[in-house]
């Protein structure tokens, strides 16, 4: 007197919500006001787009060495192609240029293989990449061993000096941010606590251009005469504690939004302290703040520029000396425009790494 | 670690004493002089209604709750403030909850090797063979690559079990194992617990399932505002009930 239970078939949607007219109704032209929205926003890109493109690219000037050879009135390329080994390298030495190219080369040649899904051995890379490339890439920036000419840290400019302070900032401020993130969090440990909180809250109050300022021009009145620490290491330490506390915060919330059960269950196991911080809750705390990892670190890159305050000149710093050469008045906006676009590559290519990192490490569930 | 203990002695073995524990959240009295021994190879029920302090007393046996009074003693280690014998005792005692706690981030066979790994200091091969031979017991070794995510609440459950067994611990500690599962889900873990409780492991299992406590326990013990009401083997417990609390609760859970 059994029946079988015998689900429904399943049929496909109705044609009009799919495909490419489906697509333009849903997204387009779904009422009155989207369409009427619609076509205005066409008509923007109609009229603003033909000029834009005519300054940037068709009446623009390419080649040349002098800016006689701009003369077509669209945007004149031949200022930042004569400068841009100014942009890129600063004052370093130019036969010495090869050394920051092969460090460049070096360090593409060594992270390449971290994005291959197969390879076997990304953490001891990821460790030397961290540890030992810096220690390599000293030697070859800064020179005065193995026969290399010795450079002095304010020959450092360009996007050199960008790219310097911003890995530097980063690799440095992310193991002390998430100590500090702990130690805030360390509610058995009052004075670690409170040490961690008065930390982050005094380098999280100040403008980073204060910390540089202060680090740059007030530090050495408190040192002892004849002491002198590198200018570009004060910025760089000053940097590093700003961003660190900064990362804290932000790892914090990704410790805070790991279930109290993940660490009981780690507890209950036998897991010490900094076993089931570094097996259990860090992996899957820092997994959740990646996008906002790499805000602060998009936030630092573009940061940087403000090391000019100082006397650092990174590559807007160095766009703006430029600017200031009378053989090249009145290209301001070529030199702005470029140095907007290198920033934003790089911002867009970190961006777009996180997300396809969080992608990858997504594995399909919460809790 | 304790030699084996001949079974002929065991059953004298005393392997968790609380003497006249007391705890507090805040000024709320949870767990009122509590005084209990179970001895090795002992099976114990622990039921009450909500807010008896069932749970918090069998996570202070594993220092997941402090207590405050009292003294607690987990196979012949008393459970102080000192780190490492906390340590030592989590070692020995296995515990499962009632969300499972599985670690998502990691697939089912690195959860079961997580513990020997790093706190047994187990080479990863031989976890893995610990651990692949537990989820055969609780039947889903084909499971062994998935992500927790990716399993039935069931045999989530089953998991979190087969991961405290692979610590091989002398003790294990259900806190309402069954209660975040579907009905249909429910039956799946409890014969697993069964098959271990007849296996001869210490168990304390805090459920609200009769049926397993006729089955498997030889003791059942009703708590109500932090007090142990009565504790009895459970033919004597659900046919002759002492106290008016307890044949209240059990009107109220077993009567429809």
């Amino acid at each position: 007197m059994s029946h079988d239970f015998a689900p429904l078939p399943d049929l496909p949607p109705p044609g009009s919500s799919v495909g490419a007219i489906g697509w333009l109704r849903r997204n387009l032209f779904s009422n009155a006001i989207n369409s009427v929205l619609t076509l205005f926003a066409i008509y923007l890109l109609a009229t603003l787009l033909p000029p834009l493109f005519n300054w940037l690219f068709f009446d623009a000037d390419w080649f040349g060495d002098s800016r006689d050879a701009c003369t077509s009135g669209g945007a004149c390329w031949v200022f930042v192609s004569a400068r841009f080994s100014t942009f890129m390298y600063g004052f370093f030495p130019e036969n010495e240029t090869w050394r920051i190219n092969l460090i460049y080369i070096a360090l593409i040649a060594c992270m390449a293989p971290l994005f291959i899904d197969s390879f076997r051995h990304k953490v001891k890379l990821g460790v030397f990449v961290i540890f030992v490339f810096p220690i390599f890439g000293f030697i070859l920036l800064f020179g005065g061993v193995f026969g290399l000419e010795q450079t002095e840290t304010s020959q450092w400019g360009g996007l050199t000096l960008t790219l310097l302070l911003a890995s530097v900032g980063c690799v440095a401020a992310l193991p002390l941010g998430i100590m500090l993130a702990l130690g805030r969090q360390a509610t058995n440990m009052p004075a670690v606590k409170s040490m961690c909180v008065l930390f982050i809250e005094f380098w999280r109050g100040v403008p980073l251009i204060t910390v540089l300022f202060m680090s740059s021009v007030m530090l050495p009145l408190f040192l002892p005469e004849g002491v002198s620490f590198d200018k570009l290491l004060r910025a760089l330490i000053g940097i590093t504690l700003f961003q660190s506390a900064y990362i804290a915060e932000v790892v914090r919330g990704g410790l805070q939004a790991i279930p109290k059960g993940q660490y009981e269950a780690a507890d209950a196991l036998g897991l010490s302290y900094w076993k089931k911080m570094g097996l259990i809750i860090l992996p899957q705390a820092l997994k959740i703040v990646i996008p906002g990892i790499v805000n602060t670190f998009i936030a630092l890159f573009k940061d940087t520029t403000l090391v000019i305050i100082v006397g650092l000149l990174d590559v807007l710093g160095m766009v703006q000396n430029a600017l200031n050469d009378p053989n090249w008045l009145g290209y301001s906006t070529e030199g702005y425009v470029f140095t907007a676009f290198v920033f934003w590559i790089f911002c867009f290519t970190m961006s777009r790494y996180s997300q396809s990192l969080e992608r990858k490490l997504h594995t399909g569930h919460k809790r | 670690m304790t030699a084996a203990v001949p079974n002929t002695a065991a059953e004298n073995e005393v392997m968790i004493e609380l003497r006249g524990v007391n705890k507090w959240y805040d000024k709320f009295h949870v767990l009122k002089d509590i005084n209990l021994q179970v001895a090795k190879g002992e099976r114990i029920v622990v039921c009450g209604p909500s807010g008896s302090g069932k749970s918090t007393m069998i996570r202070c046996i594993n220092r997941l709750e402090e207590h405050q009074k009292g003294q607690i003693i987990v196979d012949g280690t008393e459970l102080t403030s000192d780190l490492r014998q906390i340590e030592q005792i989590r070692k020995e005692v296995g515990m499962v909850f009632q969300h499972f706690n599985l670690f998502p981030h990691l697939t089912v066979l690195e959860n079961l090797a997580l513990a020997p790994m790093w706190v047994r200091k187990m080479p990863r091969k031989e976890a893995e063979a610990i651990g692949m031979q537990y989820l055969e017991r609780v039947k889903i070794p084909d499971q062994a690559k998935k992500y927790p995510g990716q399993l039935s609440g069931g045999q989530q459950q089953r998991v979190a079990i087969a991961r405290s067994l692979c610590m091989s611990p002398r003790i294990m500690l259900f806190d309402e194992p069954t209660s975040a599962l579907d009905p249909e889900m429910i039956k799946e873990v409890l014969d697993v617990m069964i098959e271990l409780a007849e296996s001869g492991m210490t168990m304390m299992c805090v459920t609200h399932e009769m049926g397993f406590a006729k089955t498997v326990a030889d003791k059942v013990i009703f708590m109500d505002r932090g007090q142990i009401v009565e504790s009895n083997p459970p033919e004597e417990f659900f046919n002759n009930p002492q106290n008016e609390r307890t044949q209240l609760f059990l009107s109220q859970i077993i009567g429809h």
